[in-house]
């Protein structure tokens, strides 16, 4: 037996009072979760201790807290592990409630006010062509698999509580939202797809506004890697349907693949005029809108230039062998089809037995390696 | 005051589906439910559901097979209702965008399940229960009609003067305000009662509030003494390993290294029904050929790895996260436990229950379709099939029914009683002390192996818990989200439960299915061919009765796997 120091920050919207933390000593060995510390300290000291939860092993998605600033199951967190991955300077493990959404009690968020509202952006249910056919629906085995992942999401809220994009754009549609969104665009019986795609590009605190940090990759429970569905979402939009999106998105993902193939790395000074361009800098150069939203963004282009410098603005030069990259590029987009792997199908990453078991083959360029996004 | 001509109580499957059929009947319909609708339990059945679909398989087959796994105690006439809806529900589920499994040639794929004579289980990796009701979810919010209470509890059903169900008493646990809602109909669907045991498989919220709540009002329980131990849950925190383990391939070995189903089940192995593996581990436990921790071994790791990954994804994790152990790489320490109530109130084949108006469906309800022993991969089946029975019947019933008027006078008491609870001083012991001490006296007195002297003391123990928790203590004042005044309401209906359990287990004198009984350790078809009912008497105590068991094509046999 070990003992823990839990500081719960407390909150009771009744008292007139701001938050407070209030510490309580539980009596637990190292596998027992902050669950289990945060019950016991309510079964045994304070049964006022607000926090949802239900089924303590992870699926019903109601004990998202965080943990020394993380965002997590309490259930799933144990607590040796949360000792030792920084507690503050008391030695406490640090128990919040989740980021991003209004406080109601204790530990206790509206989640209606954020998150569910972010599910309902989405249109979130089949939109089936047609009647349904006698039997069921005939779809790759693959497809399911693949959404699968984007199911396994049991709506806990960490992935909102942890996004970096939301805490800037509190109108960003959020990886559980979009991960909701991707298991519908992906499924083969949806009609909807390039319509969903459509609406997702377009809308300023869409796909596009996710800023690649990995913070709900890192947050997510169940390995749904909400990021990598947006960046699914993404390639589906440019690459199936070139949908041409206001923001700039698909612009902004041709000029980065260009350059790259370009120069192999990036060159800073190219990308605003052909990220507005729509990939092209002669468009970004000739097309009057695309010249506006330069000018809008002058600004970024002067402190990307102090940043880099003048020469490295203007002048980018390429990588020694940039004739590999060239050729990396010429075998991947030689290939027909886009391969999506995700961890049903690869396992972890960790487990060379299961990887080797899958063909060699990567997704396409700009993905982040897959499957191996266990945390 | 909110007035409905359906109103659900509970929205896991069972509930989600009533309100969706009854909402597409055209009737007005309210969703009530104690947390919100996708934290329902109904997320933790892992491993699938049954249907006859595959031309090569029956209704029959898939009928008898729950007939005999109910140990002939299963309502036949209903068994047969949902084994023949089985294929039709699945596919309605599956067009409304479920993920089911495919074959390689894209139809739908099934894996090998427990007490089956055919692979007929459809699953979603192994987050089926999860799969469904984030999909059913998803067509409540399309069909927003349906109005929607998450976060709000029911401390009590009302009837009117004629007897007839007429609404509910509720409190909105975000804010604690309270309200009475009309309904020309009352769907329970609000789970089991897992809780009154300690350990189980079963979540935090399942404490039988809706078969406590029907008893207070006078709607029999039936089955009660059957509570099912599951096969495979780990040792210490119960939490489940599926069945769906042993239905890829994955052996039980006790201490010795025998893979001892060869002694209990030789045809069926690890596949046999619950109750036979589960009285098989423990009779290996007890004769002290387990592990030192009280179990036994469940061995996964002769399964594909790949198929483990893609099959099994949740089972590694929780190999991982709460047993510390890589099912891919050991075997995994496991015991039976606690996993479902066969038990509950009494209905017919549409959900009826005794009480004009009142429905119930899924596991608060009792068909009965489990009879002694629920299958694997029928309980999913059992909440959709008369989910959307009790729906569409309910919604069927209010259209020529007048709104019915619930008496103010009854949320008045309601609000008294809670302000006392939650005002009261602290003198008593807290909830989870007196939860606690029931749920190891149930474990180990009202488990796998019965007897009548351990039931009796069971019985005065919960008798005694009852009393003491008239004054258990609070020490929460507020009034939003009063956790501690809503787990002293739990307590009561627990305490209700289980007394009807252990009054059920002591009537039974005999065994069958999970009722098995030391002292009559062999089965009764002459005598106790028949469910007990438990229903309330004037001072609320448990009265014993009889009802029937509806026999259509299979006559009792002796049960062999």
């Amino acid at each position: 037996m070990a003992d823990y120091t839990l500081k719960l920050r407390r909150f009771d919207p009744e008292s007139g009072q701001a938050a407070y933390w209030q510490s309580f000593d539980v009596d637990l060995g190292p596998e027992r979760s902050v669950l289990d510390g945060i019950l016991k300290a309510r079964a045994t000291e304070d049964g006022s201790i607000a926090i949802r939860c239900s089924c303590q092993a992870a699926i019903c998605g109601s004990c998202a807290v965080r943990i020394n600033g993380k965002s997590a199951l309490a259930c799933n967190t144990k607590l040796g592990e949360a000792s030792a991955n920084g507690v503050d300077e008391d030695g406490a493990i640090v128990v919040e409630p989740m980021g991003n959404m209004p406080v109601l009690k204790d530990l206790i968020v509206d989640m209606d006010a954020v998150h569910w509202k972010k599910i309902q952006r989405v249109t979130p249910w089949l939109l089936p062509e047609g009647d349904p056919p006698e039997r069921e629906y005939i779809v790759p085995a693959e497809a399911m698999i693949d959404v699968t992942q984007a199911m396994a999401c049991i709506q806990c809220g960490a992935c909102v509580s942890a996004c970096l994009s939301m805490e800037v754009d509190p109108e960003f549609i959020g990886p559980a939202a979009l991960a909701k969104a991707y298991r519908f665009v992906a499924d083969p019986r949806d009609g909807a797809a390039e319509e969903r795609l459509r609406d997702l590009a377009e809308d300023p605190h869409g796909i596009y506004d996710c800023t690649h940090c990995f913070a709900c990759i890192e947050a997510c429970p169940k390995d749904v890697a909400p990021m990598d569905q947006i960046m699914r979402l993404r390639r589906r939009a440019t690459s199936d349907y070139e949908i041409k999106d206001q923001n700039a998105g698909y612009g902004h993902e041709q000029a980065f693949v260009r350059i790259v193939e370009k120069w192999g790395t990036l060159h800073e000074g190219q990308m605003p005029v052909r990220s507005f361009g729509q990939g092209s800098m002669v468009r970004g150069q000739t097309d009057p809108s695309a010249v506006g939203k330069l000018l809008d963004s002058a600004e970024t282009g002067v402190n990307t230039m102090r940043k880099v410098g003048p020469r490295r603005f203007f002048l980018h030069h390429k990588l020694p062998d940039q004739k590999q990259v060239k050729r990396i590029f010429k075998e991947i987009e030689s290939k027909d089809e886009r391969i999506e792997l995700n961890m049903y199908i690869v396992g972890h990453a960790e487990e060379p037995g299961v990887a080797e078991e899958i063909e060699p083959r990567d997704v396409t360029l700009g993905a982040p390696a897959e499957g191996g996004t266990d945390s | 005051m909110p007035a409905y001509d359906v109103l659900v109580i509970g929205a896991g499957l069972a509930g989600q589906r009533a309100a969706l059929a009854a909402d597409e009947a055209g009737a007005t319909v309210g969703i009530l439910s104690k947390v919100h609708p996708v934290r329902s339990h109904s997320n933790a059945a892992q491993g699938g559901i049954n249907a006859a679909l595959d031309p090569e398989d029956s209704w029959e087959s898939h009928a008898f097979d729950t007939v005999k796994g109910s140990d002939y105690l299963g309502d036949q006439d209903a068994i047969e209702i949902m084994c023949r809806e089985a294929p039709q529900e699945l596919l309605d589920l599956e067009h409304e965008g479920v993920t089911f499994h495919r074959d390689e040639t894209g139809h739908l794929g099934t894996r090998a399940f427990g007490g089956a004579s055919a692979a007929r289980t459809y699953y979603v990796a192994d987050i089926t229960g999860q799969a469904i009701l984030h999909v059913l979810y998803e067509q409540l919010m399309k069909h927003d009609e349906v109005e929607r209470h998450e976060e709000w509890f029911v401390t009590s059903l009302l009837r009117g003067d004629d007897g007839a169900i007429a609404g509910a008493v509720v409190r909105n646990i975000r804010d604690g305000a309270m309200d009475l809602f009309a309904a020309k109909t009352v769907i329970l669907a609000s789970g089991g009662n897992g809780q009154v045991y300690n350990p189980t498989t079963n979540a935090l919220i399942c404490t039988g509030d809706g078969i406590a709540q029907a008893y207070r009002i006078g709607a029999p329980l039936m089955d009660m003494e059957m509570v099912q131990y599951h096969p495979t849950t780990l040792a210490g925190n119960g939490l489940l390993i599926t069945e769906g383990a042993r239905g890829e391939g994955a052996h039980l070995y006790n201490a010795a290294g025998e893979r001892f189903m060869e002694r209990y089940a030789p045809n069926k192995m690890e596949l046999a029904s619950r109750d036979v593996v589960s009285r098989a581990e423990q009779t290996e436990i007890n004769e002290g050929r387990g592990f030192p921790d009280g179990t036994v071994a469940l061995d996964i790791t002769v399964v594909d790895k790949k198929r483990i990954h893609e099959a099994l994804r949740e089972i590694v994790n929780v190999g991982r996260d709460f047993a510390g152990v890589d099912i891919t790489k050991e075997p995994i320490h496991i015991k039976p436990g606690n996993h479902y109530t066969m038990g509950g109130v009494k209905t017919d084949t549409d959900g009826r229950t005794e009480i004009e108006g009142l429905y119930a469906a899924g596991e608060v309800a009792c068909v009965s379709v489990h009879g002694g022993n629920r299958l694997g991969a029928n309980s999913l089946l059992d909440t959709l099939i008369f989910g959307r029975r009790s729906g569409a019947h309910a919604a069927a019933r209010a259209r020529g029914v007048e709104m019915p008027a619930p008496a103010r006078a009854s949320l008045d008491d309601e609000r008294a009683l809670i302000d006392a609870i939650v005002g009261r001083e602290r003198t008593g012991r807290r909830v989870s002390e007196i939860k606690a001490e029931l749920g190891e006296t149930m474990d180990s007195k009202v488990a796998v192996f019965r007897e009548q002297a351990s039931l009796e003391q069971a019985l005065a123990k919960v008798k005694d818990l009852k009393e003491e928790a008239k004054e258990v203590a609070i020490d929460d004042r507020g009034s939003v989200f009063n956790q501690d005044a809503l787990g002293a309401l739990e307590l009561v209906y627990m305490l209700d439960n289980a007394e009807c359990i252990v009054a059920a287990a002591i009537e039974r004198k005999e065994s069958r299915g999970a009722q098995f009984r030391t002292d009559f350790p062999e089965r009764d078809d002459e005598q106790w061919l028949k469910h007990i009912t438990v229903s309330a008497d004037d001072e609320g105590a448990p009265r014993i009765g009889y009802s029937e068991v509806t026999m259509t094509q299979w006559e009792p046999q002796e049960r062999k796997y």
